[in-house]
């Protein structure tokens, strides 16, 4: 056997472009999603959705759907209310309605769900129930809610007497006003981050499937986070947790809108316990747009406290934001607005303070965190839109306003406006990667004469660090239950392995860059190590993925395995060796000893070791298991950096090119760091330029398919260029931070902030996103802002 | 009936009509008893489980549900199976040959043209039709054969590299 140090690349470690294991299904059409998966004797449920945002429940007639040959069940809220089960606690310390049973609260709400033979039985028998409403007055944004004399949404809740959901704040308030008064000038901006919908391609779904002769229920379902379903699942049905067993097979996506816990799935379960038999329920586009995790939906009051050299000395921001009917925030932060005061992060400004208030109102439940940490997108949002607008209002190039407020290089740890602590950045440099790849002096050129032509370009730059990774267990929870993460790594007597973690991997790539990790650590080829996620009875507890918390968090912890593992390996190499254990040296796949290099003996002899000769006392085998909870977050950088071109005539705008210059540290996977860059950037694109849900004032959802919720196609989708600056996280075990979501938190702004830069001639300080070309031709001819957000007049409803 | 045993289910009521349809699927002639409302999707998934298509938007948007009818990429999530009858149709599933892979495949696999893999059976079957008619396409070309289908995860830009490469493979194959 070789006893040659492995050349890292060569055995798919760290920093190699490895192809991805989990394609060889994908590209054969074997993947396994939940709606592949057919059990024996399994049924089907659907969900009868209300029609109205608003109103009360007079009756639910069912009779005629039972009549219908193949119904096996029918069920109403005033039956989940028999069993306790109408209504279930959220993650945010708030109740949500399982299956309405006083009034419905947003257009889309589960009224009554079906279970028969086939999928088609349950939809005809969904039809042929009928529900009798009495219409109420509909809330659809956070002026109607906070009006005096609005209807009360949530008369369910003792103690609620308006529909506030919070009132918070963070920040020194007196220095901030200190501030503001020896302010030269105050750049003020209101913007509106509009609702969005995560929409992974594959909706959500469940089959659960109930055993009385063994008394477990295995639900296997679309989830990003498997065990904390398996908690809340034993918390709601009050079922024994070692009697549940969540698998999350193959996820079509997730971003975000596969961590809540949704009534379809409580139902699902229930019915699987009446009837003891499986019960499978997959939802429809529309069910998935009008009824799950939105994300977003926040106005906010931004103002900046300048100095005429372009210091800033100061921010205030206040956001109201609309979280729908029920609040049902997934995100594990002890601050009401989630992380929304990492804005100005990678800014050095003496103070800084932000007020907060959360709102319900007649839509969906709202508030999930969309391809980002918990409000992270919006705060980088509102952050670059303030900056872009104060580098305007002082008349400063927006290059030279951003490095002149930057945290220095050696300024690290710093504590943040809001009180964060980050650890490393280099943000000129990423800056200046962007502006020299982008050839910054030219396209200003090029601009001016353009404009000369009567072309209109625009630059738009948005440069940020973010909160990656939730988090250490000192101030993340979920519930009560502490953010950490975990990894099982057993070696086989042949020095094959086998990984598993308690994230769960929706396209992300674990199977493949998780091995890498172990190769990395033990010499093992990645390809002889088979990574497993999504089962609870199998994989180690974990909070699951997202907060692109899985490199910094499972990515950690599966270092850490592979090193107790090693450690426990050394000692097998002294035995073998014939040496006492410090007298060993280690190098990539090998240990040696320190007099005699070409004495060795591979972590793969070591293996077989464990089986087969260890030494006297020695408990056999080689596996592992570790726990991580991180020090800290890990705090990604980026700058990027739009070109586009507006068309006067239309409003419609091209984007010419895009740059990305992205830090997340050490790369495990180049390539596959490379595709979730551009999978944000793209996200990012969509909410700049098309994706947009809104609602009519009776609370109708427009946006409710993707005819009119549009994403963008390969032909809208700008070509991306990318760049990196590698800044190692100095307390990852591997120096690794997130990069799943950078893109999208930091990406909108550079668009918006480029057409702005395009027509800044005509005085426009701001278009709410989508930018559509309505909007920016409003702005141009009729040079005013253009606000997504219009007032909608209480008497609407009449 | 694919074993010793299956369950059947109460027949429908006598007032719901059935036809038989007899399809060919990935060269195979698969014949079936089914509800003229029945879409084809549903057929191919359930009836002859082939899980390769799958069903993302249900309003022919997506693309998720592209297969091949009689060499056309259409989405079957908008036909009904008794329209397919007497046609030819070509899954995911049919793509690869006994041994190899479709240069499309490996196209994918190689330029990172994935990630969470829903859409990517019927990316690569849009695909399979456009270099049949277009076994050399410009970017722009591929993007615009490829407009009607959705991809949430990766940005399109390797799934356009990925069916450059197949075009190339394909071309050198040709070629020899």
């Amino acid at each position: 056997m070789t006893t040659q140090a492995r050349d890292e690349i060569k055995i798919g470690g760290l920093g190699a472009s490895r192809k991805r294991v989990e394609d060889n299904r994908f590209i054969r059409g074997k993947g396994n999603y939940v709606d592949d998966i057919v059990l024996p004797g399994m049924l089907h449920m659907e969900i009868l959705r209300s029609p109205l945002a608003h109103a009360r429940i007079v009756s639910i007639d069912t009779s005629k759907a039972w009549a219908i040959p193949g119904v096996r069940l029918v069920l109403t809220g005033e039956m989940m209310a028999t069993r306790n089960l109408a209504w279930m606690p959220t993650l945010s310390y708030d109740t949500q309605a399982v299956l309405a049973t006083d009034k419905v609260r947003f257009q889309g709400q589960e009224v009554a769900c079906v279970i028969a033979d086939d999928p088609y039985i349950a939809k005809d028998a969904c039809e042929a129930i009928v529900v009798e409403y009495e219409a109420l007055p509909v809330i659809v944004n956070p002026t109607q809610a906070l009006a005096d004399g609005a209807p009360l949404i949530r008369d369910d809740k003792e103690n609620q007497h308006d529909n506030v959901v919070f009132d918070w704040e963070v920040g020194d308030r007196d220095g901030t006003e200190r501030a503001f008064a020896q302010a030269d000038l105050v750049s003020k901006l209101e913007l509106h981050y509009p609702r969005s919908h995560p929409s992974p391609m594959e909706c959500c779904g469940s089959i659960a499937d109930f055993d009385r002769s063994t008394s477990k229920l295995t639900v296997y379902m679309t989830t990003q986070a498997p065990h904390i379903i398996r908690a809340a699942v034993a918390l709601v049905a009050e079922l024994p947790e070692h009697m549940i067993r969540i698998v999350s097979p193959d996820l079509g996506g997730g971003f975000g809108n596969k961590v809540p816990v949704y009534p379809g799935y409580v139902m699902s379960i229930l019915a699987s316990i009446l009837l003891e038999r499986p019960v499978k329920w997959i939802e429809d586009k529309t069910g998935n747009l009008i009824s799950t995790g939105f994300a977003r939906d926040i106005y906010l009051k931004g103002e900046l406290a300048l100095r005429k050299d372009g210091k800033i000395l100061g921010v205030r921001m206040h956001t109201d934001s609309d979280h729908g009917a029920f609040f049902s925030d997934a995100q594990p932060s002890k601050f009401k607005i989630g992380l929304m005061h990492s804005a100005f992060s990678c800014y050095d400004i003496p103070s800084a303070h932000l007020t907060a208030r959360g709102v319900y109102t007649n839509k969906a439940p709202g508030g999930v965190a969309y391809r980002c940490s918990f409000r992270v997108t919006e705060a980088m949002y509102f952050q670059e839109r303030m900056v872009q607008a104060a580098a305007d209002d002082l008349g400063m190039d927006q290059a030279e306003f951003r490095r002149r407020n930057f945290v220095r290089d050696d300024d690290f740890p710093h504590r943040t406006p809001f009180g964060f602590l980050t650890d490393s950045g280099q943000y000129g440099k990423c800056l200046q990667v962007g502006l020299e790849a982008i050839g910054y002096e030219d396209f200003l050129k090029q601009k001016e004469e353009a404009k000369s032509r009567g072309r209109l370009l625009g630059i738009g730059i948005s440069t940020m660090t973010e909160p990656l990774g939730a988090g250490n267990s000192r101030e993340y929870d979920i519930l009560g239950i502490k953010m950490f993460d975990s990894a099982e790594l057993r070696v086989h007597m042949t020095g094959k392995a086998i990984l598993r973690t308690g994230a769960k991997t929706q396209g992300q790539g674990h199977e493949t860059t998780w091995a890498q990790i172990v190769a990395h650590e033990l010499g093992i080829p990645a390809d002889d190590i088979v990574v497993e996620e999504g089962d609870t009875d199998t994989a180690p507890f974990g909070m699951g993925t997202y907060a692109s918390r899985s490199t910094p968090v499972a990515g950690a912890a599966v270092a850490m395995v592979s090193r107790k593992v090693r450690a426990k390996a050394r000692k097998l190499a002294a035995h073998l060796l014939e040496v006492s254990e410090e007298d060993i040296e280690w190098e990539l796949g090998r240990f040696y000893v320190r007099s005699s290099p070409e004495t060795g003996v591979s972590i793969q002899d070591c293996a077989y070791a464990a089986y087969s000769n260890m030494p006297d006392g020695m408990e056999p085998g080689l596996e592992n298991v570790a726990y991580y909870d991180p020090p800290n977050l890990t705090w990604p950088f980026a700058c990027y950096i739009a070109t586009v071109e507006v068309d006067p005539q239309t409003g419609v705008w091209d984007v010419l090119r895009f740059v990305a210059v992205d830090d997340c540290g050490v790369r495990i996977n180049p390539m596959v760091v490379e595709g979730q860059i551009m999978g944000g950037l793209t996200e990012a694109y969509a909410m700049a330029s098309m994706q947009f849900i809104t609602f009519d004032a009776q609370g109708n959802c427009i946006g409710s398919n993707y005819m009119d919720y549009l994403l963008p196609t390969a032909w809208e989708t700008p070509g991306w260029e990318l760049h990196e600056v590698v800044t190692p996280c100095p307390h990852h075990p591997i120096g690794a931070k997130g990069i799943g979501e950078c893109a999208t938190v930091g990406g909108p702004a550079a668009f918006v902030n480029a057409v702005l830069d395009a027509i800044k001639d005509t005085g426009v300080r701001n278009i709410d996103m989508p930018l559509l070309p309505d909007r920016v031709y409003e702005a141009i001819t009729q040079r005013h802002d253009v606000s997504g957000a219009p007032p909608v007049k209480m008497d609407d409803h009449d | 009936m694919s074993g010793l045993f299956e369950e059947i289910h109460e027949q429908p009521a006598a007032d719901v009509p059935t036809r038989r349809v007899s399809i060919t699927v990935n060269g195979d002639k698969r014949v079936a008893q089914v509800e003229p409302r029945l879409l084809l999707a549903h057929l191919l998934r359930q009836g002859l489980k082939l899980t390769g298509t799958h069903t993302g938007c249900d309003t022919t948007n997506c693309g998720a549900c592209t297969v091949l009818f009689d060499g056309k990429p259409i989405k079957s999530c908008t036909m009904l199976a008794v329209q397919a009858d007497g046609h030819e149709v070509t899954t995911v599933e049919g793509l690869a040959g006994a041994s190899e892979l479709h240069p499309i495949q490996e196209g994918f696999k190689d330029e990172h043209g994935l990630q969470c893999g829903f859409c990517t059976p019927g990316m690569m079957l849009a695909a399979k039709a456009l270099l049949e008619e277009n076994p050399d396409p410009t970017e722009d070309e591929v993007r615009w054969a490829l407009s009607g289908n959705l991809c949430r995860c990766t940005g399109y830009q390797n799934i356009v590299k990925s069916v450059m490469w197949a075009a190339k493979k394909m071309q050198a194959q040709s070629a020899s």
